[in-house]
């Protein structure tokens, strides 16, 4: 038994130390916002931050964790969903299907918390999501508006 | 039947009625009653089958095409609500399932959503389904009012009596408006008249996208649920020869190890980790046959033969184009190849069913809703009455979910567990080795120039894989696949080719593998424009001719391919001077109903990296449904085409494809993005689809910047494979 600190609660997850914190995210926790795209860390779709970093959830496993780190998923980025970058995503209109953008979104808040104002380096430095529909220069206004709006959290 | 955990169950009556099989083109126009008949239960307030009102004015407009990422859920709703005059606000969608459709007649047309035809052919029969509502809605609150209909108008959900100024809303008249006769005339706007089709709207989809609540078919729970993970034989068409259960069966988690037909098995266990890592411990001897000694080599020499053999099934051809380049002062000739593609959308296949002795439900990600239902009935071992398909949004498609093999494995799966919901997924390492790959081919083009350096003939023999012969023979025309000519067909309204040559001839050479091939997005005109679009390019230059001014001389004919074409070239600055170290390319096409073209801006630097600053596309559609959608599906078929010009390729070896992962498969990311320009300009008089057709112009546009650039002429994508440093 395994106790996480997911979106502010103590979650137990009943799994085996090397399975990786996304499958405990899915099929234990029941948080399904956070996607499995390839298991190898090369798409971002588990995306999640650890800690307020932004980390790939698919080859962090549950031995590398205790409740003593602060996990957020797409579903406790903020309490009414209204966090900037979901704001900017909303106006612009940025996912297409949409499976990739739990990553997308929190791979962009995790830059604006530590990066303000990025530039386009900045975000092609940070932005290394795959998106097979082809979001990209959408993601990148979208974050762009995102830091105009101004980021709190 | 359980109850879903996570998504509303969709609603189900009873099932009866003829079987009806998938369709292949799907171009079927829904029956009369879709514009009237109401539903035989009465519980859903149903105007009619396209539009359901509540009574506190809420719109509920059915979908029959299905939503993978490319806005036709919003564009459906755009064409009916411009018609039904209701309160876009209160505008919300579901999907119908084939098996409802079955019971009443077909009474939604076609589900396929493939062909970037979602929206063009389904325009009419949507709108009438609309302005029969409205029309029903208006005669029920004039009955109300004892008043004749054409005294009233709606708008907004509302129906006025002009001359007393009453209203009612939508919500007081439906249940009454459902009741009425539909009316036999449904006469529909003017294209002028039209204030919601043809504007921007947001989409309707697009919150849950954003905080994680969209629910995926991979996202699927429900109680007592199961996963299962399956392996295919890596070798396709090779058998399970022998399994050793005991290797799997006592690790965490593990419900059972099952064989899966004669070809593949599955780990079944609690949860997906469980399985998966069961599954690479289960020891599975295969058989696999033949097959496994066919490599990219041998598939290339095969292809390679195919290019000067004699017997070829012709698709375009006027004049004598074989006595013409023989004739000719001078010859041209280049041969092009390229390889087979994974769609790989972002969400792997998955499928999650629950099988008894009478009845299959299936919720699953689908273009196809009819052709799911008829795969599952008949891996189900049931009548397709008895079985039902319930549609979640797709992780993306591309073409990879029009065929449903992951959904009869799924199925047969499921079939040995009865009564437990099983949602089968499978890995991203099965996604990339069982795919349905976009074709095999090369291409040797010749052309005969004479001593002004024009055109005297070109011949265009493609060699290689045929689509059609893999998933609907029946659809070859005496052996021909009509679809390996995608954008060079001399004649038709879906994908024509743009110039005129005093002497051509276009021929296919079918060399089939056993890589399956299937429909990818843009299908057969990737390659086609690769080929004509980068050959035409290099007899401008050997010719000395501006490769705009060229076409221009073969277009004359083809005023709409030109239009878009030359929109490109003013808007990229065609003929003024680039910036510095920055070269141009152009291209053009024709397909799937409309027409684009696209003017691309690169540099290459000393270490033969690619850099793309800017793309410029053109796109005329006919009708402009929803402008920003469009801008979107030019931008998304630029990262999809220029992932697979970049890095695209799936190779053969010992029968089996040897990319696993995107680690080995490379796609276009955020920092190789280009700039993205979209001329949306619909000339008003065709319905022509948007999800395709740009990706036809992507690749072309960008390797004849690259010949600007380089002096090299890349005839063999993708280009990880080619040393880019100038000649």
């Amino acid at each position: 038994m395994v106790k996480l600190n997911v979106n502010g609660k103590v979650v137990e997850v009943d799994a085996t130390p090397d399975t990786p914190l996304l499958w405990a995210l899915r099929d234990h926790a029941g948080l399904t916002g956070t996607k499995y795209g390839c298991g190898i860390a090369a798409c971002g779709a588990c995306t999640v931050h650890i800690d307020g970093q932004a980390i790939r959830s698919c080859i962090t496993p549950l031995s590398a964790l205790d409740d003593s780190q602060k996990i957020v998923t797409i579903e406790g980025l903020s309490p009414d969903g209204n966090h900037p970058v979901q704001v900017a995503w909303r106006e612009m209109d940025v996912p297409q299907c949409g499976f990739c953008q739990s990553g997308m979104i929190m791979a962009a808040a995790a830059l604006l918390a530590q990066t303000p104002r990025p530039t386009d380096e900045d975000i092609n430095a940070a932005m290394t999501n795959i998106c097979r529909c082809g979001t990209y220069n959408r993601v990148r206004a979208g974050i762009h508006q995102a830091a105009r709006g101004g980021i709190t959290g | 039947m359980a109850p879903l955990d996570n998504v509303a169950s969709s609603r189900r009556g009873l099932l009866k009625g003829a079987a009806a099989g998938a369709v292949l083109f799907g171009f079927h126009l829904p029956p009369k009653e879709a514009l009237g008949q109401a539903a035989p239960n009465g519980q859903v307030p149903e105007v009619n089958a396209w539009v359901v009102i509540h009574p506190d004015d809420r719109v509920v407009l059915r979908m029959a095409r299905s939503e993978m990422g490319q806005g036709t859920r919003t564009g459906l709703a755009q064409m009916i609500a411009e018609e039904l005059h209701c309160d876009w606000s209160k505008v919300g969608t579901e999907y119908v399932t084939p098996g409802e459709s079955l019971r009443r007649n077909r009474v939604w047309g076609a589900f396929l959503t493939a062909g970037s035809q979602g929206i063009r052919q389904s325009q009419d029969y949507v709108r009438k389904g609309g302005a029969a509502a409205r029309i029903m809605l208006i005669q029920a609150a004039a009955n109300r009012w004892g008043v004749p209909a054409a005294e009233c108008s709606a708008k907004d959900s509302v129906v006025t009596h002009g001359p007393s100024g009453r209203t009612l809303r939508y919500g007081e008249v439906a249940a009454e408006a459902a009741r009425l006769t539909p009316p036999v005339e449904v006469p529909l706007k003017d294209p002028r008249e039209w204030t919601v089709i043809g504007t921007s709207r947001p989409r309707l989809d697009t919150a849950d996208k954003t905080t994680g609540k969209l629910v995926y078919g991979s996202d699927l729970r429900m109680p007592g649920m199961l996963v299962a993970v399956p392996r295919r034989c890596p070798v396709f068409g090779g058998k399970v020869r022998s399994i050793d259960r005991a290797s799997a069966a006592a690790m965490p988690g593990v419900r059972h190890v099952l064989q899966v037909g004669d070809g593949a098995v599955a780990v079944v266990a609690d949860t997906f980790w469980q399985a998966k890592t069961a599954l690479d411990a289960l020891k599975v001897e295969w058989d696999v046959g033949e097959n496994g000694n066919v490599s990219s080599a041998t598939i290339d020499a095969r292809l390679t033969e195919g290019l000067d053999a004699a017997e070829a099934f012709v698709g375009n051809q006027n004049g004598d184009a074989r006595a013409a380049i023989a004739g000719a002062a001078r010859k041209i000739e280049a041969v092009y190849s390229y390889p087979f593609l994974n769609h790989a959308p972002m969400e792997p296949m998955n499928a999650t069913v629950v099988w008894t002795p009478t009845r299959c439900d299936v919720w699953c990600p689908t273009q196809n809703g009819e052709a799911a239902l008829a795969a599952a009935a008949q891996a189900a071992g049931l009548p397709q009455t008895a079985c039902d398909i319930h549609r979640v949004d797709l992780g993306g498609g591309f073409g990879r979910r029009t065929t449903h093999d992951w959904l009869i494995d799924a199925v047969m799966i499921a079939k040995q567990v009865p009564g437990v919901p099983i949602k089968t997924m499978w890995t991203r390492e099965e996604d990339m080795v069982q795919g349905r790959y976009h074709p095999v081919t090369k291409a040797k083009l010749t052309a005969g120039i004479d001593a002004n350096g024009e055109i005297t003939g070109l011949h265009m023999r493609i060699s290689g894989q045929s689509i059609l012969a893999y998933v609907f023979p029946n659809a070859l025309q005496a052996g021909r696949d009509p679809v390996v000519f995608q954008g060079l067909n001399p004649t038709g309204n879906d994908s024509r080719i743009g110039y005129t040559f005093p002497n051509l001839l276009i021929d296919h050479a079918m060399r089939n593998t056993h890589v399956p091939p299937h429909f990818w997005r843009g299908v057969n005109h990737n390659q086609n424009a690769v080929y004509l679009e980068c050959f035409l390019d290099e007899i401008a230059h050997a010719t000395n001719q501006d490769p705009l001014a060229l076409r221009r001389k073969l277009m004359a004919n083809h005023p709409k391919h030109l239009a878009v074409l030359n929109a490109v070239a003013e808007r990229i600055g065609w003929g003024t001077p680039p910036p510095a170290g920055v070269h141009r390319g152009i291209a053009q096409q024709m397909g799937f109903g409309s027409y684009v073209a696209a003017a691309a801006e690169v540099s290459v630097n000393d270490r033969g990296e690619l850099r793309m600053h800017r793309i410029v596309a053109a796109t005329d559609c006919g009708h402009a449904v929803n402008p920003r959608q469009i801008e979107m599906q030019v931008e998304g078929s630029f990262v999809y085409g220029l992932s697979a010009l970049l890095y695209g390729e799936c190779t053969v070896k010992d029968g089996a494809i040897e990319q696993t992962n995107f680690d080995t498969y490379n796609v276009l990311r955020m920092d190789e993005m280009p700039k993205v320009e979209t001329i949306v300009m619909p000339s008003g008089d065709f319905w022509g689809g948007v999800g395709e057709p740009t990706i036809m112009v992507a690749a072309p546009a960008v390797l004849n910047a690259i010949f600007a650039a380089t002096g090299k002429r890349i005839r063999s994508v993708p280009l990880k494979n080619q040393d880019l440093r100038r000649a």
